[in-house]
């Protein structure tokens, strides 16, 4: 294939450029705002120089934000139980869907698509009521119960694909040889879609990790419960608000997920992209 | 295949019973909750009790010009927001796409929005946006483009742009991945039989690329309005649907009516309509994507 011609690569290069600091700019404001001193953040018009970046927010935060580690523990757990209880209902599911032929197999598949369209917002009063009906409000579960509906849909269709790709012979096989359903699943299935689980599981804690407002802010009132962006949008509307702690605090509670990410985001993007692309 | 096997493939029973968990998670907490909107709607529920009012919230809702308004510019706040993502997400994925040095790494680097939490995303952009002390002013003033302050999230017509562009900043990583993805899935000998036939660079993004990308470019597009649509979180924590009501999407006022306002059946009958308004997208979606899979499978 030809190559590109030296003035192709700079314009190439030059709008990767302006694509990267659109998508970035709020970040690096963000960490550069969280290293400014107070005082010069709040200075009319911008200043675009500091001198004495320091990472004195970083310490003082938690002096601000008293209860910032518990927050960080709790969308933590929070994201981890959604993404654990996720696995545990999609997994019979998919492989259900994956496997076997029944009626309403196909239907029902395409109103599980359907279901992933409608978004928590709209369904927030009915969402309330249920939750209060089991005593669930202000609590862990409050948000947990919610977040793992939401997140059923894709990933039984993620998962699906992946059980797909298991021959059925190696099934069969051991079938006809005599092992029970159970022996199958433990010693053939499981183990050969190890690397999909683990797709579909950080897929679900990433959403679960991304969706910690709307159902934390409407249904859970106590402080000791909630994720961390909840847990800072209380410090935000203050009169005077703290932004370079803010930042730091932001940046040190979405830095696990960053990192997790950037490991697995090829394989997260292949399962994601794969439905749809080829399909 | 012999009886056995057979007995092993299609064991309806089995097959049910391990859906019947999610499905009945998702009957409780989805399903559930979808019909008793749509019983509120017909009363006047609120803190105090509700009472069956037939109609009436919807005959109030429609003959209001207020809501009209909203619909209006919901629709046009979706246009922008959609058209934008898609065309610099086709524009990222051609970038993305070029044979260049560092492009894996470019790959990773838009993706952040799409990752971080929402809400944290917007604490950014709420700094960025400050009329005082934030960047865009402060670059506005330092070129004399502003000639002082400028609050972009405190006039009627900036809100709205700037609540589109944060919009489209969440959005567009994922249509540039999934493009991306679509243009890496085309055929490689397209591509070296059109060189070969001394097709320029262009000639084989035109004749090539988008044809064959067409399909997840409808697909997207849908999915991106659908997703534009239940926009909420963004526009909540930048304007809370302000400065009078400038960025009050259906969704917001939808949540407005119901928890600001405690209004519960008013707001359940504007949750009915943004469900019918749903259902005819996933309906569209849904009928492309069979036909997409049809031509795919018979060609």
């Amino acid at each position: 294939m030809d190559k590109y011609k030296l003035y192709e690569k700079i314009i190439l290069y030059f709008s990767i450029t302006i694509f990267l600091i659109f998508i970035l700019l709020p970040f690096v404001e963000m960490f550069y705002a969280s290293l400014r001193p107070l005082d010069h953040l709040f200075r009319s018009p911008y200043q675009f120089y500091s001198d004495d970046l320091s990472f004195w927010a970083y310490r003082e935060m938690w002096n601000t934000v008293p209860m910032l580690g518990r927050y960080i523990f709790n969308s933590f757990f929070l994201a981890t139980s959604v993404a654990i209880l996720t696995l545990l209902f999609v997994i019979p599911a998919a492989y259900s869907y994956a496997r076997f032929n029944f009626p309403f197999k196909n239907s029902s598949l395409y109103i599980l698509l359907a279901i992933n369209m409608f978004s928590g917002a709209v369904l927030l009063i009915p969402l309330y009521k249920v939750l209060r009906t089991f005593g669930l409000l202000n609590s862990y579960q409050a948000m947990i119960v919610p977040g793992v509906a939401f997140l059923i849909p894709t990933s039984i269709w993620l998962l699906k694909s992946y059980f797909e790709k298991i021959p059925v012979d190696l099934e069969e096989a051991a079938f006809v040889d005599g092992a029970s359903r159970v022996q199958i699943l433990r010693h053939i299935i499981a183990p050969l879609s190890t690397p999909g689980l683990v797709v579909v599981g950080i897929y679900a804690f990433i959403g679960a990790y991304a969706q910690q407002f709307l159902f934390a802010i409407t249904f859970n009132q106590k402080k000791e419960y909630m994720p961390i962006p909840s847990g800072l949008y209380e410090f935000i509307g203050y009169q005077s608000v703290k932004w370079n702690e803010m930042m730091a605090a932001s940046l040190v509670g979405i830095a696990p997920v960053l990192i997790l990410f950037i490991f697995l985001q090829k394989y997260i993007v292949e399962g994601l992209t794969a439905g749809a692309v080829k399909n | 295949m012999n009886k056995k096997l057979k007995s092993f493939n299609s064991p309806t029973f089995l097959a049910y019973a391990l859906i019947a968990p999610a499905a009945i998670y998702i009957l409780l907490i989805v399903a559930w909750p979808v019909l008793e909107t749509i019983r509120l709607s017909f009363t006047n529920s609120s803190l105090a009790g509700e009472d069956y009012v037939g109609f009436e919230n919807y005959e109030k809702m429609l003959s209001s010009k207020k809501f009209n308004k909203i619909v209006t510019r919901t629709f046009v706040w979706m246009f922008f927001s959609v058209s934008l993502k898609l065309f610099i997400g086709l524009i990222g994925a051609i970038l993305l796409n070029a044979n260049l040095r560092g492009r894996s790494m470019f790959r990773v680097l838009i993706m952040p929005p799409w990752v971080v939490p929402i809400a944290i995303g917007m604490l950014g952009w709420l700094w960025l946006y400050n009329g005082y002390f934030g960047i865009i002013a402060g670059v506005g003033m330092h070129t004399g483009i502003l000639d002082g302050p400028f609050g972009f999230l405190a006039y009627k017509q900036s809100a709205f742009i700037s609540t589109i562009v944060a919009d489209v900043w969440v959005g567009t990583p994922m249509v540039t991945v999934f493009f991306l993805a679509a243009m890496q899935g085309v055929p490689k000998d397209l591509y070296e039989a059109a060189y070969c036939d001394g097709a320029s660079r262009w000639d084989r993004f035109f004749k090539i690329t988008l044809p064959q990308i067409t399909p997840v470019i409808i697909t997207m597009s849908i999915l991106s309005a659908i997703w534009t649509f239940n926009s909420f979180e963004i526009i909540w924590i930048l304007t809370e649907g302000g400065p009078r009501g400038a960025t009050t999407t259906l969704i917001i006022d939808t949540y407005k009516q119901a928890l600001g306002n405690y209004k519960f059946g008013r707001g359940a009958a504007r949750a009915v309509v943004v469900m019918i308004l749903l259902t005819l997208f996933a309906g569209f979606y849904l009928a492309l994507l069979a036909r997409i899979n049809k031509k795919i499978s018979h060609g």
